[in-house]
């Protein structure tokens, strides 16, 4: 049946002049489809981050390097950093809500489909104005700059003393945009998951990707307005000659800081629930059992998302503050990691005793589990204000947080393309391109993120242009490079699997990994309408149910 | 397994959620006192800071009036939305369109005291601290107000038209959450300009 309606389905595109189809793209309202747009245009700047970083660890590679000139140099950190958060981290985390949320909870759409696609346009938006000032930041007179202020952007550096020409406002003007964006798909999330769930299914029957979706959301909204609050006031300062941030007029620099990691530091939590979320549907179906400890999980997500809220000044104990400043951010800090290693508990939890099947997305997940655990531990080694004082903006902190976004969240990400792929495409992708790809990220990431660590304890600064020889980074920084091209090359063979499975690879069915969650139970992709009539639940495992009608779990609950 | 026919067995027969318009606008209200306070702790951080005049003391007068009228509109609004529950559309309008009326009248409140603040005083955004911090946050608050206006009028015109009824209620609630919602941040901002920042 699945494969009829795919077959109708693709002799309607042959048919049609590519125009309609791409109209058809442009002018979407479907959750589906702009999910997919949301992880293309994702992907395609995870290319150009992606290429930003390698200029960087060029230019890194050997002392006294004149690969990029240093302005060239400031762009490329600034711009890496800007990117990978905002238009890859960002919009892939919400393609995936946007494409699973509904289909997981029994809804037909979001809960605005409009709205989403006024989201999803945006966000596209703001990632067109930031690569505009390549040609647009000084004007359209030929001289293009790009933002050069760092991905924090403190000041005075935004003032127009330090940052003229338009370069920073286009930086400012495209994140503000895109936070605009995320504040929209977040309402609709959170709308979607309370207002749109199907029969029988009840806030704790609900798989646990909706619940920590919901958490992230909500976070969202009041961590993404602060940044966009902090935006509009560095356009005051630039545009009518405001004074929020200019010190010479009484105004404040630290307040930036304040009001920039009040968003920043939740950010990363908004960036690493819904990998959570991941994890906690791709192990439970790979060690075939259920999830350990399900209420624990959802109050462990709540808790480290209003103890995040009060983490943020751990970025800036090397700027002076108050010792009770210091204490109270140590210790909060230090309070997020017990939530978070609950849920690592959990996870592992649900891996004992169970029947591992180590396919390549539960590979991902365990590679997680593993380097999540280390960007934990060196997190609360940072968190100590005295340690944060010798290593605080060093290649440690560098380490240490790119362990957490790509040993993390890439790795998370990783394993729900190669879990979600059959049902976006109705293709499986290659298990055994997926098993190179795997190993060799595994190899390329701790090559060159183990390392970074040790630059940085022998007092490596961040952000610096270039060094000098002998102090014993030469070796480590070429290692470090070496790393990074290993990584390169683990990210083409993903790419090649991405296209080559989309044509070649073996055909997906309803339910290729026998799992137990709403979206399964459609056809591989799923129709437009998801649900031709609308499923009504009876436990948290509704496929378990169906499959097993003679031991369900709903006889348990 | 088949699409068209369900697979799983119809469940409960009452299955009431919340009115996704109602979650919506709250979501937004979360979104958007999260930017007032950020606007709101810059005030507070930055009283007495300015290294040039003039101050608050000196040239802030309290709008009361104009305040009764923005926190009267929020009365008018609820009565409005009530009898438009009640289907006596006749009452809707006209109170609808006092509404209107004392949120314009407000906004008007607020271009009057800029406009002496400007011309008497000179004091512009650009003039020191006090300039930059009041006029972001009272000038964020009108924005508000200003759009809020905007959906008002829309909804007057299509009332106007003959296209309001009692099947749009619920989504002239979630509009008289936002015009609540503007109010209420009216309050604080009031408390901190004209009562504890002078």
């Amino acid at each position: 049946m699945s494969s009829e309606v795919m077959a109708i389905h693709s002799a309607g595109a042959a048919s049609r002049p590519w125009v309609e189809t791409l109209h058809e793209w442009v002018t979407t309202v479907d959750h589906k489809r702009l999910g997919i747009l949301y992880i293309l245009f994702a992907l395609f700047f995870l290319v150009i981050g992606g290429i930003e970083a390698m200029i960087i660890r060029i230019q890194l590679m050997r002392p006294h390097s004149h690969f990029v000139s240093p302005q060239v140099f400031n762009r490329m950190f600034t711009m890496h950093g800007t990117t990978m958060i905002f238009f890859v981290a960002m919009p892939i985390l919400f393609g995936f809500a946007n494409y699973l949320v509904p289909l997981m909870i029994g809804a037909r759409d979001m809960a605005f489909p409009r709205l989403n696609a006024f989201s999803f346009w945006l966000t596209a938006l703001g990632g067109f104005l930031l690569y505009f000032s390549f040609v647009g930041g000084s004007g359209l007179y030929g001289a293009g700059t790009v933002p050069d202020v760092g991905w924090w952007a403190y000041a005075p550096l935004t003032s127009r003393a330090f940052s003229p020409g338009h370069s920073t406002d286009y930086w400012t003007i495209a994140l503000l945009v895109s936070g605009f964006g995320s504040i929209g798909t977040s309402i609709n999330i959170i709308a979607t998951i309370l207002s749109m769930r199907c029969p029988g299914m009840t806030m704790s029957r609900m798989p646990l990707l909706a619940w920590l979706n919901l958490v992230m959301s909500g976070m969202v909204l009041i961590t993404i307005t602060p940044l966009s609050a902090a935006q509009i006031m560095l356009c005051v300062d630039r545009y009518l000659g405001g004074h929020f941030f200019d010190t010479q007029a009484g105004g404040s620099a630290a307040i930036w800081m304040h009001f920039f990691w009040i968003f920043g530091h939740p950010e990363v939590y908004i960036l690493i629930i819904p990998c959570f979320a991941f994890l906690s549907e791709i192990i439970p179906v790979f060690s075939r059992k259920p999830i350990f400890g399900y209420p624990v999980m959802v109050g462990a997500t709540v808790c480290i998302a209003f103890v995040s809220l009060s983490v943020w000044a751990h970025h800036m104990y090397t700027i002076g503050m108050s010792s009770y400043s210091n204490a109270f951010f140590t210790i909060t800090t230090m309070a997020v990691g017990v939530p978070t290693g609950i849920k690592i508990f959990n996870w592992l939890g649900t891996m004992w005793g169970g029947k591992i099947h180590f396919k390549v997305p539960m590979l991902f997940c365990i590679g997680f589990l593993f380097q999540f655990l280390i960007a934990g531990l060196t997190g609360i080694m940072l968190a100590v204000a005295p340690f944060d004082w010798q290593l605080g903006n060093s290649y440690f902190v560098v380490a240490h947080f790119h362990y957490v976004i790509v040993g993390g969240i890439l790795f998370a990400l990783f394993a729900a393309f190669y879990y979600w792929y059959p049902k976006i495409t109705g293709r499986m992708l290659s298990e055994s391109l997926g098993k190179v790809h795997f190993w060799l990220f595994v190899i390329g990431f701790h090559f060159t993120f183990d390392l970074m660590h040790i630059p940085g304890v022998l007092g490596m600064p961040r952000r610096i242009y270039t060094f000098e020889p002998g102090r014993g980074w030469d070796t480590l920084n070429l290692l470090i490079t070496f790393g990074a091209l290993i990584q390169c090359i683990a990210i083409l063979v993903f790419v090649a699997n991405l296209v080559f499975s989309y044509f070649k690879g073996p055909k997906a069915g309803n339910d290729p990994w026998d799992a137990w969650t709403l979206e399964w139970s459609v056809s591989s992709p799923p129709p437009a309408y998801n649900f031709a009539s609308i499923p009504g639940v009876n436990s948290r495992r509704p496929l378990w149910d169906l499959k097993h009608p003679e031991d369900p779990d709903s006889r348990y609950e | 397994m088949s699409v068209i026919i369900n697979p799983f067995p119809e469940t409960q027969a009452a299955w009431e959620l919340p009115y996704r318009g109602k979650v919506g606008m709250a979501c937004l209200i979360i979104a958007e006192s999260a930017i007032f306070t950020i606007f709101v702790v810059a005030y507070l951080f930055y009283l007495g800071k300015s290294l040039t005049g003039p101050t608050p003391r000196e040239v802030l007068e309290t709008p009361i009036f104009y305040t009764i009228c923005l926190l009267s509109s929020s009365l008018t609004i609820h009565l409005a939305s009530r009898f438009l529950d009640r289907d006596k559309r006749g009452a809707f309008l006209s109170v609808w369109f006092l509404t209107i009326v004392l949120g314009g009248l407000f906004l008007f409140g607020t271009g009057q005291e800029w406009h002496r603040l400007i011309y008497e005083h000179g004091l512009t955004i650009s003039t020191n601290l006090f300039g930059t911090t009041y006029y972001s946050l009272v000038g964020l608050h009108a924005f508000h107000v200003t759009v809020g206006l905007l959906m008002l009028i829309i909804v007057l015109l299509f009332g106007l038209a003959g296209r309001i009824g009692r099947e749009h209620s619920a989504r002239v609630e979630v509009l008289s959450m936002y015009w609540h919602f503007v109010d209420a941040v009216w309050v604080v901002v009031f408390t901190v300009v004209y009562v504890f920042g002078r």
